[in-house]
């Protein structure tokens, strides 16, 4: 091969024929420069009207939830709608939906940066960022429902008043240490992740409050390359270590169901199929917050059709993995030979919830098949609209398996009808105003874009591309 | 550049990647030690311009993993089966795969906490007082600029021939940077 070059011929490497390259990343050849201009811009100056217009609403469902807690806890659980045999209702409801939506941002930031998805970059903060308040809405649930809050801390391993420990064979212990790493591991990864990028604020700071802050977080970043080699390195391990432990936490809270004797619970498919379902909801929660902030922070050239494409057809697989599930867990209750077992999925179907049942089933396994077209993909309203039904469907498959299950078990005498008091509501709505009042605050004072991220995949960003400098190779802009 | 004071170093800018990797590999092969670059982005290849080796941030998070594995189980054997025993269902008082949950999580807790802080030790970060975030220009280094600097302290550093080879690099731009 060697010898086939002349010596001293210029030796170019042709690329693939134009018509085979990948729609770029960023789209319209911005350059590095304007990507922190624009993402900085969100920041910079002014909150427009509509941010006031998310902003005011979300305090003040914040404040309902404020409310509803002091008013549960100075009250008792009796304020809630949980009543035998229906002893987990809305809380534990909301406690798995919250934590599964967190789950797309952990998927997006370490899952797809070891399988070197690198559209990635455009999504993947605010997605983190979804993950850890998802993750805060979710733990107000289990502290509370225990009723009597202020033994929380006979969940963590600590000796108690009695001279006991916790006792470490119940799943529910395993779910403390999974839900507190899950978010303390996700605080870590986006903190590194904003290092970078709060430099680049620092330095084009203009009021003192702002160079002290961001100077202060950015922990005197340079962009040294001796610095990004061990930033590299550390964010490469990180995304390792967060990928089994994505995958082990909702696996841990499913563990929470299939380790009882209650049919409808006690299934070896839990895992995986509350992993699924976890990522699935979570990408519906990721379209649903950025498909209207790519327009009304003009990102469309950073977050473009590409990108929601490709998590359009993320969201097809998963629910597709979990409609396959749904099936399975049918097939199974069957193929047991239990008649409790068999009961259990009967009344799921045809019992006095069935409609929550057929809901589930339209939201999650019937309306994502939508995606496989081409023209559903690229219509964001369409998708805008699906991605909340996605998240409607994923609620009702956790009110399917707790509340379903639970109202009717082995004993008739033990069966009863379940409903959620005004408390139950408001609580709910009251986590929306947490979530949405912290993640408009992030988009008002982070970078909601990995700007040092987004620029590394530019062509013009890498020494190898005629855009970045080299002298022959790729196509020329 | 000031008289008395002996600058920090020679900040050399540069306009694409390309432009301070090929710099980068002269200013490797020149032997010079007490030197970096500085870009907005990671920038692939550099570590092998720049003659760097393999980042050790993964001794610490191995450190921090292993420790947390080891304490997990330690930690629930000793609560569970040696402080107060808890017979539950004539099952054994410690077992490794009930016990497996809560140190599998330790061990990626430990290990996060490992990299994250294994990396800011290697860089000794966080160091908020640095000449170069004093040099005005210095702020395009996370903007769309890149940058080489070698500092005076280097054994080789010589005002002339370092500025020369710089030059030679084709830096756009050279500058004293105060100390």
């Amino acid at each position: 091969m060697a010898g086939a070059v002349p010596p001293g011929a210029e030796v170019r490497v042709i690329g693939p024929p134009q018509e085979l390259e990948r729609v770029p990343l960023v789209a319209n050849q911005r350059s590095l420069a304007w990507v922190s201009d624009r993402v900085a811009g969100i920041v910079e100056g002014r909150a427009p009207l509509w941010w006031w217009v998310a902003f005011v609403p979300s305090v003040v469902a914040l404040l309902l939830l404020g409310a509803m807690l002091v008013y549960q806890i100075s009250t008792g659980v009796g304020v809630w709608g949980n009543n035998h045999p229906v002893m987990w209702g809305w809380d534990i409801i909301n406690f798995v939906w919250w934590i599964g939506i967190g789950h797309a941002g952990t998927l997006i930031s370490a899952i797809l940066f070891l399988l070197r998805q690198r559209w990635r970059t455009a999504v993947n903060r605010a997605a983190e960022a979804m993950t850890i308040f998802a993750v805060m809405c979710a733990g107000i649930y289990p502290a509370l429902h225990v009723g009597r809050i202020w033994f929380d801390w006979w969940l963590f391993p600590v000796h108690n008043s009695q001279s006991l420990w916790p006792q470490f064979r119940s799943p529910l212990m395993w779910d403390v240490f999974a839900v507190s790493t899950y978010f303390t591991v996700s605080v870590l990864f986006w903190y590194m992740g904003l290092i970078p990028d709060l430099a680049v604020f620092r330095d084009r700071a203009k009021t003192k409050l702002r160079k002290f802050f961001y100077g202060l977080f950015a922990l005197g970043w340079t962009g040294s390359n001796r610095h990004w080699s061990n930033y590299e390195k550390a964010y490469l391990i990180l995304a390792g270590l967060s990928t089994p432990l994505v995958l082990s936490v909702h696996s841990i809270v499913s563990l929470d169901f299939a380790v009882s004797q209650l049919p409808g619970w006690h299934t070896t498919i839990f895992p995986p199929y509350f992993v699924a379902g976890a990522i699935f909801s979570g990408f519906g929660m990721v379209l649903t917050l950025l498909i209207p902030l790519r327009k009304w922070c003009h990102l469309e050239d950073i977050i473009t059709q590409r990108h929601i494409d490709v998590m359009c057809k993320v969201t097809l697989a998963t629910g597709s993995i979990v409609g396959y599930a749904y099936g399975m867990e049918f097939f199974i209750a069957w193929y047991s030979g239990s008649p409790y077992e068999r009961f259990a999925f009967i009344n799921r179907a045809m019992g006095p919830y069935a409609w929550g049942y057929w809901t589930m089933i339209f939201c999650n396994v019937v309306a994502p098949q939508l995606f496989w077209s081409r023209r559903i993909r690229s219509n964001l309203l369409v998708v805008w609209i699906l991605s909340i039904v996605v998240n409607v469907g994923m609620w009702f498959e956790r009110f399917v398996i707790i509340v379903i299950s639970l109202h009717r078990d082995f004993l008739a005498a033990n069966w009863g009808h379940y409903l959620p008091t005004w408390v139950d509501v408001c609580t709910y709505l009251g986590t929306f105003g947490l979530f949405f009042t912290c993640f408009l605050l992030f988009m008002r004072f982070l970078p909601m874009i990995a700007i040092a991220e987004v620029k590394g995949v530019t062509p013009q960003a890498d020494p190898h591309h005629p855009l970045g400098g080299a002298k022959s190779g790729g196509h020329p802009a | 550049m000031s008289e008395g004071a002996k600058p920090y170093g020679l900040l050399a800018e540069f306009d694409t990647p390309a432009a301070l990797m090929h710099a980068a590999e002269k200013v490797r092969d020149a032997g010079y030690r007490q030197w970096d670059v500085f870009t907005p982005y990671p920038v692939h290849g550099m570590d092998k311009a720049m003659g760097l080796k393999n980042s050790r941030v993964g001794w610490f998070s191995f450190l921090g993993g292993s420790t947390g594995f080891a304490v997990g189980n330690l930690m629930i054997w000793f609560m569970n089966r040696f402080d107060y025993p808890i017979p539950v269902g004539g099952k054994p008082l410690f077992s490794p795969f009930s016990a497996f949950p809560v140190a599998y999580e330790l061990t990626i807790l430990l290990g996060a906490f490992g990299a994250l802080l294994g990396m800011l030790i290697l860089n000794r970060l966080p160091r908020l007082h640095h000449p170069l975030l004093k040099h005005g220009r210095f702020k395009l280094a996370t903007h769309d600029k890149f940058f080489l600097v070698i500092e005076t302290a280097d054994a080789k550093y010589q005002p002339e021939q370092t500025r020369q080879l710089l030059e030679a690099a084709g830096s756009a731009r050279l500058e004293w940077v105060e100390d």
